[in-house]
Formats: structure tokens, sequence, C-alpha cells
């Protein structure tokens, strides 16, 4: 890699300006090289990834800001993780009911909503949504404060901007995902429960019992946890292309769009690899 | 007789005992692609003094200050600051070296989402733990009416003009104490009245504080207004070094054409 701003393989910090001097890898690589911009911007993660890690590990740690950014990923994502695990929840009862019934297994539909949801959709419609909302929440930010040099200024107030800009970030994200699945599956069983009684009454009782019938842990809390990875990468991503963006205004769309698109492609992309991790370790 | 271009005799004497260069820049050389922006420059400044980097627009003015604050990486050559060189420093090593700094960006870089008080206070809350809030607060207020800008303490950066937003940024990078300041281009885009307050601003503080300061402008009247020392590049290359007479006595044609036309 040819970029001197990223001689930190070799253990030395230094500053995200440095890097101003080369034009930024982007992920499709320009036209001259796709290859290399490929390789190069997986490098550059790989550094900026080492860079937040050690930050993040080593004091003065960020609390309030990490408390800060708990509620921004968070609380300020419930309404919109609710309301998506709603209309799942409904959307999974209609179907379900319907392709069930084909089958003459309607007796399996308590079973198979809390399965499509805790396993599978819960998590990936969360990851999504947050991805949406927060990734490019960060990637703005973030790319905004870096082309009116308040990241510069961070870093020259002594503050290091891997600590408090992206450690904090990035963890939030890490932590609030399977808060926030729990959020969406809740909502999804509810409603559908709710869509399935209006047409076939069903107590919420006989419809919990009977679909966490012979469940366990394995089955839901993989699932559910596997969303810090996806909050691992909505974060990093994010905060990423926020943190390099050149080229004012549209630096900042370019980020906003890209925190967004990569966010979501490596979650679905991770997806296949944790689903298949889960199957092989908790049976 | 005097003359428009006499240095007014304001400024503070810089140290004598020792002559120890609180900044020391030697052989420095920066290129962006394909272009050198600094060929090999060398300079230094002592405690108490101000020297004044003019130069033409694109001529690595500011590039200078970035690379001593270490927010760019040289090519080659040395930065010495207090006598530690800081070439390959990890981030938090060169935060505490940081922490002796003070830097006002050319468009002052406050941090838009919070108001101008907690702009001020932002240093003191990540590096001053051990004040109490009030005593911050009791700080940050004293280190806004040194800069003027009293009453202004909930005030958003977007509300307040460019002279105010340096004034605050002023103010942020005195905020812990720095032994050396670094100013770009202070008074840039502000109208003459403004540009004289921020010129006068400095002064007093560098009367009062005794830094190392390194001030980069186009603004040849404020520049011999406030420092001790110009330093004129061109082309990456420091042409003329000296007291203003210096510049004024030089036979060298871009140093006259440059003060022709300031």
């Amino acid at each position: 890699m040819s970029d001197r701003g990223f001689t930190a393989v070799a253990g030395v910090n230094l500053p995200l300006a440095g890097r101003r001097n080369r034009p930024s890898p982007s992920f499709a690589g320009s036209a001259a090289g796709p290859v290399n911009g490929f390789f190069e911007w997986f490098g550059s993660l790989g550094i900026f990834s080492w860079q937040v890690l050690k930050a993040a590990v080593t004091p003065p740690y960020e609390w309030r800001e990490l408390i800060r950014q708990l509620d921004e990923v968070g609380s300020k994502s419930l309404p919109l993780v609710a309301m998506a695990g709603a209309a799942i929840g409904v959307i999974i009862s209609l179907e379900a009911r319907y392709s069930l019934s084909r089958f003459g297994a309607k007796s399996m539909f308590p079973a198979t909503l809390v399965y499509s949801v805790i396993q599978v959709m819960g998590p990936i419609i969360t990851g999504l949504v947050v991805s949406g909302r927060v990734g490019a929440g960060i990637g703005a930010e973030l790319a905004s404060m870096k082309v009116t040099e308040q990241i510069d200024a961070i870093e020259a107030s002594a503050i290091n901007p891997y600590r408090l800009l992206a450690s904090t970030r990035i963890l939030a994200c890490v932590l609030m995902l399977p808060m926030l699945t729990l959020a969406t599956d809740a909502c999804a069983l509810v409603t559908g429960w709710f869509a399935q009684n209006l047409v076939e009454p069903l107590s919420f009782h006989q419809f919990i019992s009977s679909g966490f019938n012979g469940a366990t842990f394995n089955a839901f809390l993989p699932p559910t946890f596997k969303t810090a990875v996806y909050g691992l990468i909505i974060g990093l991503i994010a905060c990423f292309q926020g943190m390099r963006t050149r080229g004012g205004a549209e630096g900042v769309g370019r980020a906003a769009t890209n925190s967004v698109v990569l966010g979501s492609l490596f979650l679905i992309l991770a997806d296949v690899v944790l689903v298949k991790f889960i199957l092989v370790f908790f049976p | 007789m005097a003359t428009a271009y006499d240095i007014p005799a304001k400024q503070a004497e810089p140290e004598q005992d020792g002559r120890a260069s609180v900044v020391a820049v030697e052989n420095l050389r920066k290129t962006f692609a394909s272009h050198t922006v600094l060929n090999g420059i060398s300079l230094s400044v002592s405690r108490g003094e101000t020297l004044a980097v003019l130069g033409r627009s694109g001529t690595g003015k500011s590039v200078l200050l970035r690379l001593i604050i270490g927010l760019e990486t040289p090519d080659s050559g040395s930065i010495r600051i207090h006598g530690q060189d800081i070439a390959g420093l990890a981030l938090d090593r060169m935060g505490e070296i940081r922490k002796k700094m003070g830097f006002l960006f050319q468009h002052a870089a406050l941090y838009d989402s919070l108001t101008v008080g907690e702009n001020v206070a932002f240093p003191l809350v990540h590096h001053r733990r051990d004040m109490s809030r009030s005593e911050r607060g009791d700080r940050v207020e004293q280190l806004l009416a040194e800069v003027g800008m009293e009453g202004n303490l909930d005030a958003m950066p977007s509300d307040i003009s460019g002279g105010m937003q340096k004034r605050v940024g002023l103010a942020r990078a005195l905020a812990l104490e720095p032994e050396i300041l670094l100013l770009d281009e202070p008074t840039a885009g502000l109208d003459p009245i403004s540009s004289g307050e921020i010129g006068d601003l400095i002064l007093k503080l560098q009367r009062e504080r005794r830094m190392a300061s390194i001030v980069v402008t186009h603004d040849l009247h404020s520049a011999r207004t406030i420092a001790n020392r110009l330093a004129l590049l061109d082309q990456g290359n420091v042409v003329i070094e000296g007291r203003f007479e210096d510049l004024q006595q030089s036979d060298i044609e871009f140093v006259k054409e440059f003060l022709r036309q300031s």
C-alpha cells in the first residue's frame, strides 16, 4: 500500500489528515486499478480497525460519549425497529397461514412464526433498519466533521479521534443491536399473533407455549446475539467511511451513501457465514 | 522619519536566556501527489517569540503548521518540539506534545453541535478531569473574556460571525495554557476592524503569556504588527527570513514584488 498515512502497520500512528495527499481507495477501485483499489480499501479498513481497537482498550475511556451514543443508536432507533418488527410479524403471519393451510399443517403456525421471526427475520430486519438509520447518520456526521476540520481540531486538542469518535460509536452499535433485535422480535410476535387471532381466535398464552414448545436456548440466543456482529459491521464501516471523507458536500453525501450500502451488503454477506457458524456450533 | 512599513514597537521581546528553540524545523519536505509544497525549509522559534510566515496562496504555509502539530507527516526532514523529534510518535505520545500547543484553524473549526462555552470547555473536559464543573465554568468564562467574547457562552457557532468564531477558536486554543501557539490565517476573511482587533488580541496574549508563536498569514500589515520575525515562502522555499527592515532592504525581486503588492 502506497499511502504513507497507513504506515501505522509498522506500529506508528499517523494522523488521519496525513492521508489527504493520496486519493482514498474506493471499495470498487478506480477504473485504472479496480483490483488494487479493492485490496487497498480492505487494507485501509484493517488498519483503521486496528487503530480503533487499540484506542478502545487503552484509557482514558470516553464513558460520557459512549452513553450518548448508546442513546443515539439504541433509544432513538427503537420506534423504527418496533414498527419494522410489527410489519414483519403481520407479513409472516399472513404468508405462513396461507402456506401451512395448503399443506395441512396449520397447527405448526405458532412455531413457524416464532422460529421465522427469531432466527431469521428479526435479526436481519433489525440489522438493515439500523444500517439505514444509524449507518447513514454516523457516516454523514463524521464526514461532515472531517471536511470542516472538526476531526483535525479534536486531534490538535490532543484527543484521540479513534477513541472519542469511532470506538464509542462502534461499541454502541455492538451493544445495542441485540437489544433492538429483541424489541423487533417481540413486536413481530405480538402483531403476528394478533393478525392470526383476527382470523382464527388463539390465546396469546397458547400461541407462545405452542411456539416455544421444545425450544432450547441454542435455538434463540445465537441468532439474537449474532446481531452484535452486525453492529460491529455497521459501526465500523460507517466510521471508516466518515473519517476518511474528502471533497466537501459531495464527499459527505458519498460517505453517507457508502456507509449504508456497504454496511448492508457486508451485513448480509456476514449473515451467510454466521448462519453456518451457528448451525455447526449451536446445533 | 517613520514610514508606513516601520514595525510598531509593540511586540514582546523573545527570550534571550539560552535561545533554545521551542519549535525547530529542519530540511522539511512535503509533497502532495506530484506537487512539492515544501522543499526543504528550516525555521525555528524561541519562547516569547512570534514568527510570521508569509507567502502567496498554495506555498505551503498552512501545511507547515499542520506538519508542526502532526496533522500531516513530512516526506523528510525533522520537526523538534522542545528538542524532541515528533516523527513517528504514537498518537497518544503525540497527544502529550499537543497538550503544549494551541492551534487556531483558518476557519476556526468549531464543533458545530456544541455551544461556544462547550467548545472552549472541550479540551478542559478531556484533559483536566480533576477540574470541578464550576472551576471549568469559571475558566471558560475567563478565557472568553480574554478574547472579548464574554456573554456568548450559550451561542451556537452558526449564530456568530466569522470574527467571533475566530475569537472562540483562539479561546479554545488557549484553554490548556499552551507554550506554543500556531495561528493559521487569523485575520483572513475579516473586515479591517475585526482584523485589527484580532491582531491586538494576539499581541496582548503574546505579551501576557510569552508563548512561542507561529502565525501564517497573507496580511503583511498584521504580520509586522504581531511578529518579531518574518519568513517569506515561495515555491516551497524560505526566500528571506528576518525583521521587517530586512525584507524592506532586500534586493530579491520576489520580496520587492511581495512588499509592493501587500
